[in-house]
């Protein structure tokens, strides 16, 4: 194990933290402001990455691609909350599960009746297809460095809008009141639509990113989401500073484990089955790290406090 | 008047049955004609839909397991799929162990593999009910929503688990070379395993109906409703949710043990989401909370499954709207739809 090593996979594990953060954040909001639990976030996030796919392919600009996959997910969001979601804020979250299930079958056979069954491609933009020399020597390419930063950009910008706009003050007291905001003259319909929007450019800005690091197929979201989920229910739902804790603590756990624990089996043990023990294990390890944290604070480790 | 129709269904228990109320009358017609579709089908030369009878009759066992948790106790688990794909893979070792002439566990103790369906029926359920009563322990500290998603991430990490194990086929699954016996009968006959089959689902709703006519079962509806009334009368709700979701997994993992048996084969999909979405699809479908809702809708999806895929490709896409109108528009399910009453709490 060498100090590039580590380095290397630490970066890893902070690109896949601040991806889960922009599909976190969607989540979180959606839950926090209207108490909708949405199965079919990962639909979104499909959505943005087969635009922006399709675009770029078109084109041969991934800047374009982006450009159109963004907003393309943000407008999905819009007409699925208008369409369907509205009829379920007032539902138990049963039957929220159950439509969004729904949804997410709805979506993933569109997208194959629309794109296709075959995987597509998206290209690493040339600005961005170069390596970085590590401290320790190891190349590390820049697009995932850039992802990282992108990542955490938004991060910041979704952190000021909450905090700072005005948009920001009626989320909050959305989540705090929303009778209260709706007598004060705030339209919460139209409020609720933005915020669900808003989750879905998030959701569909990180497919479309991640989408050129792997391929671009049906059913891309599912593994993200359940991702999504552990995070929030480990930073508590409902918390946008939770999601980014526990994005970064899921993406670090389950890349480094991935790595080392068959590395650090293989010091007791052979090495085959090091190797299996090792990764059987190290897929479970955020689950597992999801049930300590759980038996300490059932809440997350930031409960929203409203 | 309740007195009354109870001596009367004690004299004559068919007649009480029709003269009783429309759900009643549904229960019985469906459980009929759900024992008609593979007497009719094998009658005109047909086994492939006394197989289909077969599916159907497993995934309601499967559902009537996730009723008891979800329906009744209101325990909205979505990792039912885990316990589902636990009873396959037990049933899935124990015929490999038995084939290979090895044992199916080595440690602590060495246990023999087998291929007879009631111990392996056994295992599948004494395993499935200590993986619930672990992951119970901790999901049952939490709620509402909390309650969804750990549930859900439970199962995903023993899907994940299942993936990466090379043991008992990874990603690939593992096959069942020859059907497991019961009692001597050829359980390769469609009609015998079906048979085998519905009188394991006819067995998981008479015990659902007798625990939720029992005092638990009054305990475990108050407890949906109002845990803290149940605490105040000196029932402490916990270890009585904590029962039914392991009883309600133990039922659900039957249904998996049987399942591996009908496919003959085994895989980590039968542990994925999809299958614990699906699952909780056969409940809603049919009525949550009602004792045959869990038949009715997964003989519906089933069908529809049967109906939709003979028509076009993205069958899925079909059943994802209807479902989506089920949800908006027809609460109550199937069960309510037909039957028209209300569901009481």
């Amino acid at each position: 194990m060498t100090l590039a090593l580590l380095i290397e996979q630490l970066l890893n594990g902070l690109q896949l933290g601040v991806m889960l953060f922009l599909m976190a954040a969607g989540l979180t909001l959606v839950f926090g402001v209207m108490g909708l639990i949405n199965l079919a976030h990962g639909s979104l996030y499909m959505t943005g990455a087969f635009v922006c796919a399709w675009v770029a392919g078109t084109t041969g600009s991934f800047w374009l691609g982006l450009l159109a996959g963004v907003p393309a997910a943000a407008a999905v969001g819009a007409l699925v909350e208008v369409g369907v979601m509205r009829r379920l804020y007032a539902r138990d979250h049963l039957d929220q599960v159950l439509a969004t299930f729904a949804l997410i079958l709805i979506f993933s056979e569109g997208a194959r009746m629309i794109f296709g069954g075959q995987p597509m491609w998206l290209d690493i933009p040339p600005a961005l297809s170069g390596h970085v020399t590590l401290p320790g020597g190891a190349g590390y390419p820049v697009y995932r460095l850039a992802l990282i930063g992108a990542g955490l950009a938004v991060a910041a910008g979704l952190f000021w809008l909450i905090r700072r706009t005005r948009l920001g003050m009626r989320i909050r007291a959305g989540e705090s009141d929303r009778e209260m905001i709706g007598a004060l003259g705030v339209d919460i319909a139209k409020l609720y639509t933005v915020v669900f929007a808003l989750g879905a450019a998030l959701a569909g800005l990180a497919g479309a990113l991640v989408g050129a690091l792997q391929s671009v197929q049906i059913g891309m979201g599912e593994p993200v989401l359940i991702l999504a989920f552990v995070t929030i229910v480990i930073g508590g739902i409902g918390s946008i500073r939770g999601a980014l804790v526990g994005a970064v603590l899921v993406g670090v756990v389950d890349t480094l484990g991935r790595i080392f624990l068959p590395m650090a089996l293989k010091l007791v043990t052979d090495a085959s089955s090091a190797t299996s023990t090792g990764s059987a294990i190290a897929s479970m390890s955020i689950y597992l790290m999801m049930a300590a944290i759980l038996a300490v604070k059932p809440q997350g480790l930031f409960p929203a406090d409203g | 008047m309740a007195e009354r129709a109870e001596r009367r269904a004690r004299r004559r228990p068919f007649a009480a049955v029709w003269e009783g109320s429309a759900e009643r009358r549904f229960n019985a017609t469906l459980t009929l004609s759900l024992l008609a579709v593979p007497l009719v089908a094998i009658g005109l030369g047909e086994p492939y839909y006394a197989n289909l009878a077969s599916r159907a009759v497993i995934l309601a066992l499967a559902g009537v397991g996730l009723n008891l948790a979800l329906g009744f106790g209101g325990m909205v688990s979505f990792g039912h799929a885990a316990f589902f794909g636990i009873g396959g893979y037990v049933a899935g070792i124990s015929a490999l162990a038995a084939f290979n002439g090895t044992p199916a566990v080595t440690w602590p103790v060495a246990v023999p593999g087998t291929d007879q369906m009631p111990p392996i029926w056994l295992a599948a359920m004494l395993v499935t009910g200590a993986v619930a009563a672990a992951i119970g322990a901790i999901s049952l500290r939490t709620s509402g929503v909390y309650f969804i998603m750990i549930t859900l991430a439970f199962a995903q990490m023993i899907y994940y688990f299942a993936v990466s194990w090379p043991a008992y086929g990874g990603e690939d699954g593992l096959s069942i070379y020859l059907r497991n016996g019961f009692a001597g009968t050829d359980t390769y006959d469609p009609l015998t395993f079906f048979l085998i089959c519905f009188g394991c689902l006819l067995a998981a709703l008479g015990l659902t109906s007798v625990l939720m006519r029992a005092r638990f079962g009054a305990a475990l509806m108050c407890a949906r409703m109002n845990p803290g009334r149940l605490a105040t009368v000196g029932i402490e709700p916990f270890p009585v949710k904590l029962a039914a979701f392991v009883i309600s997994a133990m039922i659900t993992g039957l249904a998996g043990a049987l399942y591996a048996d009908l496919n003959g084969f085994v895989s980590p999909s039968m542990l994925g989401w999809h299958m614990s979405g699906e699952i909780m699809v056969f409940v809603i479908l049919g009525g949550v909370g009602r004792l045959y809702g869990p038949v009715a809708g997964a003989v519906l999806f089933v069908a529809m499954e049967h109906v939709f895929g003979g028509l076009t490709d993205h069958w899925q896409m079909l059943l994802g709207l209807i479902l989506l109108g089920v949800v908006l528009f027809a609460r109550g399910g199937l069960v309510g739809l037909l039957a028209g009453e209300a569901r009481h709490g």
